[in-house]
């Protein structure tokens, strides 16, 4: 019996790497614990004193990490962070110096329990070099780095089990080759099972009649077992997709037969080819944008938008990387958007007086909104003669209220502060675009500044492309000519400064009606995206909106800022991942989130998050010359 | 003519009092201090009994979850009043061992450091009286008590008696397992580190003669 060791084990099974470990050596860690008390300001280890024999995980307050030189604060642990181990593992002094930043108590952990425990367990070793390495900045460690892909790993996590057809259409061995052909017609599908007291013999499938019949190698009239390629491949009814699809790429098939046990001596009930698979693959994704454009109302375009709301939860669920996410439910919006502008255009009294497009600003225009939030949007007519302008614009301005209130009635709000094409100010000729545009580069004030950064990630989604194109070229010559825009354009970036010690109470909403939450797009997102743009623009690209691809474009132009632009990379798909899963669990756009409710894994990883917010602001203010600025 | 009358005690009593002969550590920082609390069957030192000792160790302001004892004593006599405080049944599933048992346990574990309890008069009381019905003497560590240590910080000299829930709450210590013997002896070695925190600043120099010296008596003993 001891109920302080159950206590205590009872605190580490809920942080990593101790949640890894089984019960019995989390206890049996948790008996050998020293607990440290430490009073604010008093120091636990100082730069370079020899190390002691043990690393420490923080029970309450916080331990800021310094560095000793610069007294820079490195790194701030708290509740369930280990600190410490650095120095342990490399059997050298201590580099840092520890500090507690509050009244904390600490427990400490000798190397003997890290040897006996966490060194042993592969998957909690596997955790604490990661985190090591993740924490680049400090990274000291010259270990093996895990594997980089990790992406790739969780491609398609998939266990769930495939719908395939339940009733497969079959004959007997004696059946005649054309005859089968007639029935596989009849029945529309693009094989048939062979079987014989209804356990499976063979199957033929379209290719066999392509390759063994059409080429008149033999006669139609032959029996299907002379063309049937036997035996089948078998797989019992419960078979995963990622079974079926490695079953295939196996045996370099494309159909396999389910019967009852799973093998060919029991009764066939199924038949699943490569198609159905295919579908799983999509989960519906192109049927949803097929449905899109044969539905007619707007009620049945909220229902598609529901459905897709569907998919991205099972999207999220099965770890699907959110780059693929957020493709397909960008294709599915700009789909319904189309579907709407086209019946708005219908319903109007005469057709448009003359071309336009339909754009998507802000986060639809980087194709980066996954869950449903308000509608950012835009129009743009070609130039008419200035007697025509008016009545012009009243015409799109009735169109796009049309289209406005459709966008409501499927899923996406009104913008609350009125960037529709609906208002004037956003509904505007080629020229009279321009002239704004230039009116905002001009004076960069926060307000331009801010309609800037919305308006610069417009996305085509209908109507006249060469107006874009024309738009575009009109915004690179207005930068180009007022240069000092792109200094105003990166101080804004650096507005918000990452919340390095972010999981300290003062850097949650002080007020209103988020208080105590995160404000995860203002703080970690919104400065990746302003930093993404800002980049981009400089290097005169406009065919690049998306945040992820712009990184990847810049990892292209600048190779010698590779690995800050690709902790942003990884960094903004974490961030969007983790906003939408946010968002899918409480119903809501998943801006701000309850620290609490968060895990410490995904503590640490908002963490690493932050890291490369960080890097990139310092990049920016170096490139474009801030620090007289800030 | 007590010579004659000397009596002779049990291996583990003269063990126990054997390491008093080795000249106790001057210094704080290097004291071992044991902290522990008893559960008992209620508030009469006569009449009750011990239920469960727990105690955690603490060298240079660090708890040692390693050196602890847990232990809970089998009862004849049973208050049901004081079940809805500390939980313990008669019959339970906890595995009890015999009064004399625990204190054999209890000496072997204390040795010869410096006990720490919160109101510590009761608890060494309690020990005392259960040493008596083995018939051996009374305990001879040296002991501190929380409460008293918070009286020499002056922070409030309102009342000349602060429960232990009061300081917790003071002091910011979270109450976990309140109302076991471990649970409570873990809380009281917290308070006691914090309290030791906050005397040093007073007095930079700690004595053990200087956190035992008080002006009154506090308790039964």
């Amino acid at each position: 019996m001891n109920t302080i060791a159950k206590r205590i084990s009872d605190f580490l099974k809920d942080f990593p790497p101790f949640n890894m470990l089984h019960k019995d050596e989390l206890l049996a860690i948790s008996k050998a614990v020293d607990i440290l008390y430490l009073e604010k300001d008093s120091d636990l280890f100082i730069t370079g004193a020899p190390i002691k024999n043990q690393f420490y995980v923080v029970k309450d307050g916080a331990i800021g990490l310094f560095e000793e030189e610069t007294n820079v604060l490195v790194d701030e642990c708290d509740e369930g962070d280990i600190f410490g181990l650095r120095a342990l593992i490399r059997k050298d002094s201590y580099k840092l110096t520890a500090t507690a930043l509050e009244e904390s108590i600490v427990y400490s952990l000798s190397s003997e329990l890290f040897e006996n425990y966490i060194t042993t367990n592969p998957e909690a070793s596997a955790y604490l070099m990661t985190s090591f390495v993740s924490n680049t900045r400090y990274s000291e460690l010259n270990l093996q780095k895990p594997n980089q892909s990790s992406e790739g790993i969780q491609d398609f996590f998939e266990e769930q089990s495939i719908d395939f057809s339940k009733n497969p259409i079959n004959c007997s061995p004696e059946t005649s080759i054309k005859a089968a052909a007639i029935i596989m017609t009849h029945k529309r599908v693009g094989s048939i099972v062979i079987t014989e007291k209804n356990k499976p013999l063979g199957i033929i499938t379209d290719k066999d009649l392509r390759i063994k019949i059409a080429t008149g190698i033999i006669s139609i009239e032959e029996p299907v077992t002379k063309i049937m390629s036997f035996p089948v491949i078998t797989y019992p009814e419960n078979i995963t997709v990622a079974e079926a699809q490695i079953a295939m790429l196996k045996y370099k098939i494309t159909h396999l037969c389910i019967t009852k046990d799973g093998t060919p001596n029991s009764d066939l009930t199924g038949i699943l080819s490569e198609h159905d698979i295919i579908v799983v693959r999509e989960n519906n994704a192109s049927a949803l944008v097929k449905e899109v454009k044969r539905t007619s109302t707007t009620k049945q375009l909220q229902q598609i938008r529901k459905q897709a709301e569907q998919l991205l939860k099972r999207y999220i669920k099965q770890q699907i990387p959110i780059v693929f996410a957020s493709k397909i439910l960008s294709a599915i919006n700009e789909s319904i958007t189309q579907k709407i502008i086209d019946q708005s255009i219908k319903e109007m009294p005469t057709p448009p007086p003359t071309t336009f497009a339909w754009l998507a600003i802000g986060s639809q225009g980087r194709e980066e909104q996954l869950l449903l939030t308000d509608q950012d949007n835009a129009l743009v007519f070609n130039n008419v003669d200035k007697n025509n302008y008016k009545k012009t614009q009243q015409y799109f301005l009735m169109l796009s209220k049309k289209i406005n209130q459709k966008l409501e009635i499927v899923g996406f709000e009104l913008c609350p502060a009125n960037m529709m094409a609906s208002n004037p100010t956003w509904c505007l000729s080629v020229s009279q675009w321009e002239h704004q545009f230039k009116k905002w580069i001009i004076t960069p004030d926060q307000d331009n500044l801010m309609l800037c950064t919305i308006f610069f990630d417009f996305d085509f989604v209908f109507g006249d492309k060469n107006i874009v194109t024309t738009l575009s070229e009109g915004i690179f010559k207005s930068i180009a000519s007022h240069d000092i825009f792109l200094t105003y354009l990166g101080l804004n970036a650096l507005k918000n400064p990452p919340p390095l010690s972010f999981f300290r109470q003062f850097l949650v909403e002080r007020n209103g009606e988020h208080k105590d939450q995160f404000d995860i797009k203002a703080r970690a997102m919104m400065p990746l995206v302003d930093a993404a743009r800002l980049l981009i623009l400089s290097k005169n690209i406009k065919t690049h909106n998306n945040t992820i691809v712009r990184f990847e474009k810049l990892v292209e132009l600048e190779p010698q800022n590779k690995d800050v632009f690709l902790a942003c990379l990884k960094a903004f798909k974490n961030l969007l991942y983790f906003r939408t899963q946010q968002g899918l669990l409480h119903n809501d756009s998943g801006r701000f989130i309850d620290l609490k409710t968060l895990s410490k894994a995904n503590r640490l990883e908002l963490k690493s998050c932050f890291k490369a917010v960080k890097d990139v602001q310092d990049l920016i203010q170096t490139r474009f010359k801030l620090s007289q600025f800030l | 003519m007590s010579w004659f009358r000397k009596k002779v005690y049990p291996p583990f009593w003269e063990s126990y009092t054997q390491c008093f002969k080795e000249k106790p550590n001057a210094e704080v920082e290097n004291i071992r201090f044991v902290v522990f609390d008893t559960e008992t069957t209620g508030l009469d030192i006569k009449k009750d009994r011990i239920l469960s000792i727990g105690t955690i160790a603490v060298i240079s302001n660090t708890l040692k979850v390693s050196d602890n004892l847990e232990c809970y004593i089998k009862q004849d006599l049973y208050n049901i009043e004081t079940v809805k405080i500390h939980g313990i049944l008669k019959e339970g599933t906890i595995n009890k061992i015999t009064e004399k048992e625990a204190i054999i346990q209890f000496l072997e574990h204390i040795k010869n450091a410096v006990l720490v309890a919160h109101h510590a008069a009761f608890d060494v009381a309690m020990i005392n009286q259960a040493l008596k019905r083995l018939h051996l003497p009374k305990l001879k560590n040296k002991v501190l008590d929380t409460g008293h240590l918070f009286q020499k910080l002056k922070l409030d000299t309102s009342k000349k008696h602060f429960s232990l829930d009061q300081l917790t709450l003071l002091f910011n210590i979270p109450q976990h397992d309140r109302h076991t013997a471990s649970g409570d002896a873990f809380i009281t070695a917290l308070l006691f580190v914090k309290l030791l925190g906050v005397l040093k600043k007073k007095n930079t120099v700690l004595s053990l003669a200087y956190l035992q010296r008080s002006n009154e008596r506090i308790g039964h003993l």
